[in-house]
């Protein structure tokens, strides 16, 4: 399987691309990483033009595809993921895409991605479909257990829904409105997952330096849901979306006097710490918000 | 009502302390009268200019239901973004009405609540994007700082095909003309700086200084480098600009 980690898990999101890796080796799934991949355009290229952010993503899956003779690339990052199936749409629905996307490959000198020669799959459908809960249980060396759990999936896992046809397919598959892929592994794991209301709230990742009140608020409602509905911890499955609730959790003491305690670790590391692996290892020592204080309890 | 109200102008409320009209006694504040106005200034080219720019192209599909200021989350934060209404405006030509809050339109942070919600597949989100592109074309706002990290990100990544978040983040500051030392940034740096081994430490500020870049990339360089400026072209000649 073609593994592309894309720009944030080199720099804010290490500890993400490590415990992936880890969890990964402890389950037995193999990761190829992409070669010579590039950066999939983010939240940023797409408002300078939206078809350059098609071409990027569009030369990932080349790569994969063409080069690698991948049929499955996997993307943690929930930015990556949403612009490699957005860019998949585009490729498939829109003849203008397709047209400008050929040019510049041309150009460029690479095979042109068509689409349908891969699938975008995200780390939560990487290990969900490649392992299953079962399974997990079976390899659980550390349960969870008595740790409650917000789980957040932020916007673009889920959003907007056209780019994701694999999803609302009834029972089995992951659903836009109320996802629960990270609920499910993670209560496979023995976690006590809580109802939280703000699963697929924004954290304003987008404006988080530009317009820093604004994503302060919207991360101060999501932690204090979390917070309300008793969690302990905030898993989250974005790099994004972990840095900004890091970020304007001690944003939001600092400026606006406004303390909250819940933790946010990555899903990947709380697998990992159920698989067993070392709290280093999944890089938990590198998250702003320290994780190890509520891992102590069940470790 | 009280909704309602709060979609009046303020300037175009009236009360009047003292006044009497065919002798009934109008004053104060039961008598709150709505400025009558007539809109003369329309520009019929404003639906047509933002459906040019990327992002606006559907925006002729509204039939102003609403869902998308219902489900949006800056509305939730500040109640005069209101995507439904601007969208209502630009159809209607209502330029002047518009710029009135162009200092907002920016803001939208592109969860895309509006998207998931319209029914009429307009992606609103776009359509803000367009729009706050166009306020920024035409001269009506600076950029914003927004634009300015979306054009910090871009250049690097045309230039490099990779992103490093921290040279990112200093260019931004430093075109927006903010000091780096932030508080805040700097106390998250002091939490983190604590339990991280000195190895790694070393390991990440080297990747700073080496930023990172995407081998075999020059052609993919030029060649967007060359889609860009076609496309600002195009743009620029849809609005009539030069
Ligand atoms: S994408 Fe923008 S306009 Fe749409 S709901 Fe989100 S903030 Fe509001
Ligand atoms: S949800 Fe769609 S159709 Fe309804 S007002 Fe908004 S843009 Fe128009």
């Amino acid at each position: 399987m073609a593994y592309y980690p894309g720009c944030a898990l080199e720099g804010t999101g290490h500890a993400y691309n490590e415990s992936t890796k880890a969890v990964g080796s402890a389950l037995g799934l193999k990761l190829d990483e992409v070669k010579d991949w590039n950066c999939c355009g983010a939240m940023e290229v797409k408002n300078i033009d939206p078809k350059v952010q098609t071409y990027l993503s569009s030369r990932v899956m080349s790569i994969a595809a063409n080069e690698m003779h991948a049929k499955v690339v996997m993307a943690p990052c929930n930015g990556c993921y949403h612009n490699l199936k957005k860019a998949e749409y585009d490729l498939e629905h829109d003849a203008s895409s397709r047209e400008t996307v050929a040019r510049i490959s041309e150009k460029a000198g690479h095979e042109t991605y068509q689409a349908g020669q891969v699938e975008t799959i995200h780390a939560l459908d990487w290990i969900k479909d490649g392992v299953g809960e079962e399974e997990l249980k079976r390899r659980l060396k550390n349960s969870l257990k008595g740790l409650k759990v917000a789980n957040y999936y932020g916007c673009m896992y889920t959003r907007p829904r056209h780019i994701f046809p694999e999803k609302d397919k009834g029972p089995g598959s992951e659903s836009t409105l109320q996802p629960h892929f990270m609920d499910d592994l993670l209560a496979a794991a023995g976690a006590q997952n809580v109802d939280f209301p703000l699963k697929t709230a924004c954290c304003g990742g987008a404006h988080t330096l530009s317009d820093s009140d604004t994503s302060t608020q919207l991360v101060l409602n999501i932690l204090r849901a979390a917070e309300a509905a008793g969690a302990d911890v905030i898993a989250t499955e974005c790099p994004t979306c972990h840095s900004g609730l890091e970020m304007h959790q001690v944003r939001a003491e600092k400026v606006l006097g406004e303390k909250t305690t819940v933790k946010m670790l990555y899903f990947t590391q709380l697998l990992g710490i159920a698989l067993g692996v070392a709290p280093r290892k999944l890089g938990v020592h590198e998250n702003v918000s320290d994780g190890m204080e509520v891992l102590k309890k069940i470790l | 009502m009280i909704h309602e109200k709060s979609l009046i102008r303020p300037e175009n409320l009236k009360t009047h302390d003292k006044l009497v009209i065919d002798g009934v006694d109008v004053s104060g504040h039961w008598s709150t009268f709505i400025q009558s106005r007539v809109v003369t200034d329309y520009n019929e080219a404003l639906q047509d200019e933002i459906a040019a720019l990327p992002g606006g192209e559907h925006i002729h599909r509204c039939w102003q239901c609403g869902s998308c200021t219902n489900a949006c989350t800056v509305n939730a934060v500040n109640p005069d973004f209101n995507p439904r209404f601007w969208i209502y405006l630009i159809r209607m030509g209502m330029e002047s009405e518009l710029l009135r809050d162009k200092d907002i339109i920016w803001q939208c942070v592109s969860c895309n609540k509006c998207t998931y919600a319209c029914p009429r597949d307009v992606f609103p989100e776009g359509v803000m994007k367009a729009t706050a592109h166009w306020l920024q074309l035409k001269g009506h706002t600076p950029k914003s700082k927004s634009t300015i990290f979306d054009e910090v990100f871009a250049e690097q990544v045309i230039a490099t095909g990779k992103i490093e978040e921290g040279r990112t983040i200093r260019g931004f500051f430093a075109r927006t003309g903010q000091p780096l030392m932030q508080d805040w940034l700097v106390e998250m740096a002091k939490r983190v700086a604590r339990r991280l081994p000195f190895k790694q430490g070393i390991a990440m500020a080297l990747a700073a200084v080496f930023r990172p870049r995407t081998r075999k990339w020059s052609k993919a360089r030029a060649a967007l480098t060359e889609y860009v400026h076609e496309q600002e072209t195009r743009q620029r000649k849809a609005l009539n600009l030069e």
